[in-house]
């Protein structure tokens, strides 16, 4: 179990051989990667900024980890968050859920994603091309998407 | 015999922290905040910045010593009380 919130970008596949490594008891991994959008029509942007709370941040995704390994056998887990200022089209966050099934290593990975939105201290504000900037309202269809797991 | 005073630090983030003008500050708290919600009427009544901060309550989310609570959450022996925006991660 890892959760790590930081600046730097992240590297997949290192990420996943530093997760699984030699071991034979995983047969399903699922990896997530979220990326920044430049969004479309006259809501382009330049760039996003990513604030946090940094003493409770990895508690919360170390909360929201211990739950998804309560409610499904899995392995081991991998959450990465990134904060500060990034441009479209860089990664951001990072769920890697390992199991002995494909459907433990699915669900896992679908939970832990609908609980980093709507759970960890994270807030976006985005650069826009005309020049404005305008935090991101948090949207329902995520509170939504983490109602559905009861 | 009077309560010994109860210093919390608040901490304010994304557009509370820029509507409150500040990120962080220690208060003392009056005997009769006992709630979350009592703290933020206390507050709203520090100065205009606070009601501005605050005047969609339902929409300002609260997180006691780094758990996230409601609004009727108990303070009790609370050292730190954040305020923030719904979180926009992920």
């Amino acid at each position: 179990m890892a959760v790590c919130v930081q600046t730097d970008d992240f590297d997949v596949a290192a990420e996943t051989e530093k997760l699984i490594g030699a071991r034979t008891d995983i047969g399903a991994v699922v990896t997530f990667t979220g990326r920044v959008r430049e969004g479309e029509g006259d809501k382009r942007i330049t760039s996003m900024t990513l604030e946090h709370y940094p003493d409770m941040t990895e508690a919360e995704m170390s909360r929201i980890e211990a739950e998804a390994h309560a409610r499904w056998p899995l392995q081991a887990t991998t959450l990465i968050h990134r904060v500060g200022e990034l441009r479209p089209g860089e990664q951001i966050v990072l769920v890697i859920a390992a199991s002995a099934h494909r459907q433990a290593a699915f669900e896992a990975a679908a939970f832990l994603m609908d609980f980093l939105k709507t759970r960890a201290p994270f807030w976006k504000k985005e650069m826009l091309l005309n020049g404005d900037s305008a935090w991101v309202d948090a949207r329902e269809t995520d509170d939504n998407a983490a109602g559905r797991w009861g | 015999m009077t309560a010994a005073p109860r210093n919390v630090r608040l901490l304010y983030f994304a557009w509370v922290r820029e509507k409150i003008g500040r990120d962080a500050e220690t208060v003392e708290l009056p005997s009769d905040v006992v709630t979350v919600s009592d703290l933020v009427d206390w507050l709203e009544q520090r100065g205009p910045e606070y009601g501005e901060a605050f005047a969609r309550r339902n929409v300002v989310r609260a997180a006691v010593d780094r758990t996230h609570v409601k609004p009727s959450a108990l303070l009790g022996t609370a050292r730190e009380v954040a305020f923030f925006p719904p979180v926009t991660g992920g």
